[in-house]
């Protein structure tokens, strides 16, 4: 960074910049510190669950014993905890992602602003909504 | 002129797989991971399972899925890793690892689907 004024006058050695020392686990400090670091973590689980349906196409794909073989290996105890825990973070990284909305677009109709909780509730009813196609669709077949 | 960021795109795509995941994965994940192996639901049998990703629309939407939600963990992590962890001095390995990792699962899921049968 070269943010020297016309004032400045320039020395040979360039003092020392001032920065206090944060610690790596400053995230542990406070409880929205936390929430926005379990937050990005989400993110992780949003992965996994990416390569779990990988999986499932690629079972599905090979035949019958291979997919038996797949939702086998669901029901061991390991995987059955991990998607548990993804659970979690994905319903997390949804409510969070719900509640922001509002602060990332400001909708406007007939002039107004329309309140924060309108957006937020629309949200809410549209992934209800969603959630029933998804589940219609795979329970059906 | 200022050198073109390529930040806005990476953005946008973050962003529409945060909305894409919000809005299905929850779903998705409670009966594949959970209901169905824990027989809470009845699991949908292989053949109308198999028809349904037979067709072209569902293959369609599962590697936008892919694609979109990789992106959005490419992005995310990657700020969770510097901020975080204050790694910043790693930033292109991070960078190239993150994004990569997101091309790499992108290539697979559009060759599992588009050779799917």
């Amino acid at each position: 960074m070269s943010d020297t004024g016309p004032s400045t006058r320039h020395t040979e050695y360039h003092p020392r910049w001032y920065r206090s020392r944060v610690s790596t686990w400053w995230w542990l400090a406070r409880w929205p510190y936390l929430k926005f670091i379990l937050r990005e973590i989400s993110s992780v689980f949003v992965a996994w669950f990416v390569v779990l349906l990988l999986l499932q196409i690629r079972a599905l794909s090979r035949g019958p014993d291979a997919y038996a073989r797949f939702q086998h290996w669901l029901q061991t105890p390991l995987v059955l905890l991990l998607n548990l825990v993804t659970l979690f973070f994905v319903v997390f990284h949804a409510i969070t992602w719900f509640n922001l909305t509002p602060r990332a677009m400001a909708v406007r109709f007939r002039g107004k602003r329309v309140p924060d909780l309108l957006i937020v509730g629309t949200n809410y009813a549209a992934w209800a909504a969603i959630s029933l196609v998804v589940a219609w669709f795979l329970v059906r077949s | 002129m200022a050198k073109q960021s390529n930040e806005p795109v990476l953005w946008a795509l973050f962003s529409a797989g945060g909305v894409f995941a919000a809005f299905v994965i929850p779903a998705h994940l409670f009966l594949l991971g959970l209901a169905f192996p824990l027989g809470w639901i009845a699991a949908p049998n292989y053949e109308s399972l198999h028809a349904l990703a037979r067709l072209p629309i569902t293959r369609l939407y599962l590697f936008a899925l892919c694609f979109l939600a990789l992106f959005h963990w490419a992005h995310r992590f990657r700020y969770t890793l510097y901020d975080g962890l204050q790694i910043k001095h790693l930033n292109e390995l991070i960078f190239v690892c993150c994004y990569g990792g997101a091309i790499l699962g992108t290539v697979l899921a559009g060759h599992l689907l588009w050779s799917f049968r």
